[in-house]
């Protein structure tokens, strides 16, 4: 089984020079007559963690529809190591993993059997799908729990599964959407942990949207996004020179023009 | 950054067998979802046959069919509803999963099958497909209990009676597909049932031969005859005793391909209803 993985990553070796894991060019997107994205662009490289900040209704989760491709932008372009969502959708997806805000596990069927759906929908065949969902369940902390309903996990719990399931088809690009919402902060920092990990450990590149500014460290990259617009982008110390702020929140607060109330003005004096 | 990055992912292209591992996947989880809700099983087979024990028996003596293909002779009203009845549970399956869809969708877990490498046609076949195989199931489940009422068809109809089931099955799960598309919210759902399920069952010849019925209205007549659940039912019907109605294949074969088509566009992610809408979200 393991030769045959090995295998398959040898295939293709030109692609190991391809681009960034993520790259969004003058993307805007409209439902009807309103405007919800305008000219994005952003790039998240193999290995970074990038955190999509904004506030609620900034057009993150909608940023998000058009990545995975539940529908096709208006305009602009989205590229999956070089790969256009819109004309390779198959390549471009299969590099991608994805835990939406809302919860998408079945709660009905076990663990297992919602990784074994996923698998399927990757093509996978029965016996990597097993031998990999061991593997991701292990790394989730959830070995011996295969068979349980999702529905008796906590959220943290549920979670971690996501997780697990989104790197079930071995992505190489890793998107969240706001994953720690309703969790405690041991979850939260749980998670957060795990994330960074595949990021600095296995090269993933990922795009982290939140709300909460101390979810974002001075290493990472982040993206501001309000109302549909990036106001800036790049590494956290050179977003918050740009905006002349002395923190994050700061920055923030400042690019946007807004002030006192929110999450991600309130969250750190970082 | 991580030496690691730079071996980025290298995939074989999805073959046949990936197709079929994920058609299997998704009629695996049907047949799972099916399972665990022991009382959808239950309504599905005690629906139609109160219909044949309780409406059927009422009827009987008030209702008289004469000779009318595909039947030989007079049969009892049990007999001639029975591919009816058979059709209702393709029909309330095909609506079953019309709502699962949406649910599906309000609770996020649409975005999983979508958002799937396979085309998105392959996905939405694959879901009609495993729909279809579960009221196939339900109908015989159905027919091993009407046995004992005395619809006993020829042992071959059984067999004959499969492909026909296949395509009527298809003909439906593929418009709950479409209206699965059209419906927003899960609370709109009540509105299927009013505006689809029940006319198009009883404006068929499901329940009364047509030229019983064109002979008390001549305006439901011609209703019943543009209904395709009439033609999914005499598909059914002739089928059941190892006959062809063509023009029933021809219209159920034609709604299928249409419906299908439609549910494609609708689900398409450029030009379909979700893109203008933002649903799935």
């Amino acid at each position: 089984m393991q030769d045959r993985v090995k295998e398959q990553d040898r295939l293709d070796p030109a692609e190991a020079h391809r681009d960034d894991a993520l790259s969004v060019e003058s993307l805007s997107h409209a439902f009807g007559k309103r405007r919800v994205l305008h000219a994005v662009s952003l790039r998240v490289p193999p290995g970074r963690f990038c955190a999509l900040l904004g506030l609620n209704g900034a057009g993150k989760t909608t940023l998000f529809s058009l990545i995975t491709r539940l529908y096709n932008s208006r305009s602009g372009r989205i590229a999956v190591f070089g790969h256009d969502v819109r004309r390779e959708p198959a390549q471009a997806l299969r590099r991608l993993g994805v835990v939406f805000q809302n919860r998408t596990l079945d709660l009905e069927l076990s663990i297992s059997q919602n990784l074994a759906y996923h698998a399927a929908l990757h093509g996978l065949a029965v016996g990597e799908s097993q031998a990999r969902a061991a593997a991701e369940l292990s790394r989730a902390r959830l070995e011996g729990r295969a068979g349980e309903k999702v529905r008796n996990l906590s959220g943290g719990q549920m979670r971690r599964v996501e997780i697990a399931r989104a790197l079930l088809h071995r992505p190489r690009l890793l998107l969240l959407d706001e994953p720690t919402v309703g969790l405690d902060i041991a979850a939260r920092a749980d998670i957060l942990a795990r994330v960074r990990a595949l990021a600095r450990e296995e090269g993933l590149g990922v795009l982290w949207a939140t709300h909460l500014i101390d979810e974002i460290e001075d290493g990472d990259d982040v993206v501001v996004l309000h109302q549909g617009r990036v106001l800036q982008a790049g590494p956290v110390q050179e977003v918050i020179a740009a905006a002349g702020a002395p923190n994050l929140g700061a920055a923030f607060a400042k690019l946007t023009g807004l002030a006192g109330g929110t999450e991600a003005r309130d969250a750190g004096d970082r | 950054m991580p030496a690691i990055a730079e071996t980025a992912p290298a995939i074989r292209p999805l073959g046949l067998g990936a197709h079929l591992r994920c058609l299997r996947g998704i009629m695996w989880r049907e047949a799972l979802r099916f399972l665990h809700q022991r009382g959808r099983f239950v309504s599905a087979l005690v629906r139609p046959l109160v219909w044949l024990f309780i409406f059927a028996a009422g009827f009987r003596s008030v209702l008289g069919v004469s000779i009318i293909p595909p039947y030989e002779t007079y049969v009892l009203y049990e007999v001639y509803i029975a591919p009816g009845l058979m059709a209702m549970i393709q029909l309330f399956a095909g609506m079953q999963s019309s709502l699962a869809m949406v649910y599906d969708r309000e609770m996020g877990n649409m975005r999983i099958l979508l958002m799937s490498p396979f085309p998105r046609w392959y996905l939405l076949t694959s879901k009609l497909l495993a729909g279809v195989a579960v009221s196939v199931l339900q109908v015989y489940a159905f027919l091993l209990i009407a046995w004992f009422w005395e619809v006993e068809p020829p042992l071959y109809g059984y067999l004959a009676v499969l492909p026909a089931l296949i395509l009527s099955g298809m003909m439906l799960g593929a418009l709950g597909l479409l209206l699965s598309s059209l419906i927003r919210q899960l609370e709109n759902f009540a509105g299927v049932m009013n505006f689809v399920i029940f006319p198009m069952f009883f404006a068929s010849s499901a329940l009364y031969p047509l030229w019983r019925v064109q002979e008390s209205s001549v305006l439901l007549y011609d209703i019943c005859r543009l209904n395709p659940f009439t033609y999914a039912v005499e598909l059914i019907r002739f089928a059941f005793y190892g006959q062809l109605n063509g023009p029933a294949l021809g219209v159920v074969a034609g709604c299928a391909a249409l419906f299908l088509g439609l549910s494609v566009l609708a689900y398409d992610p450029g030009r379909g209803l979700l893109a203008r809408r933002g649903g799935a979200e």
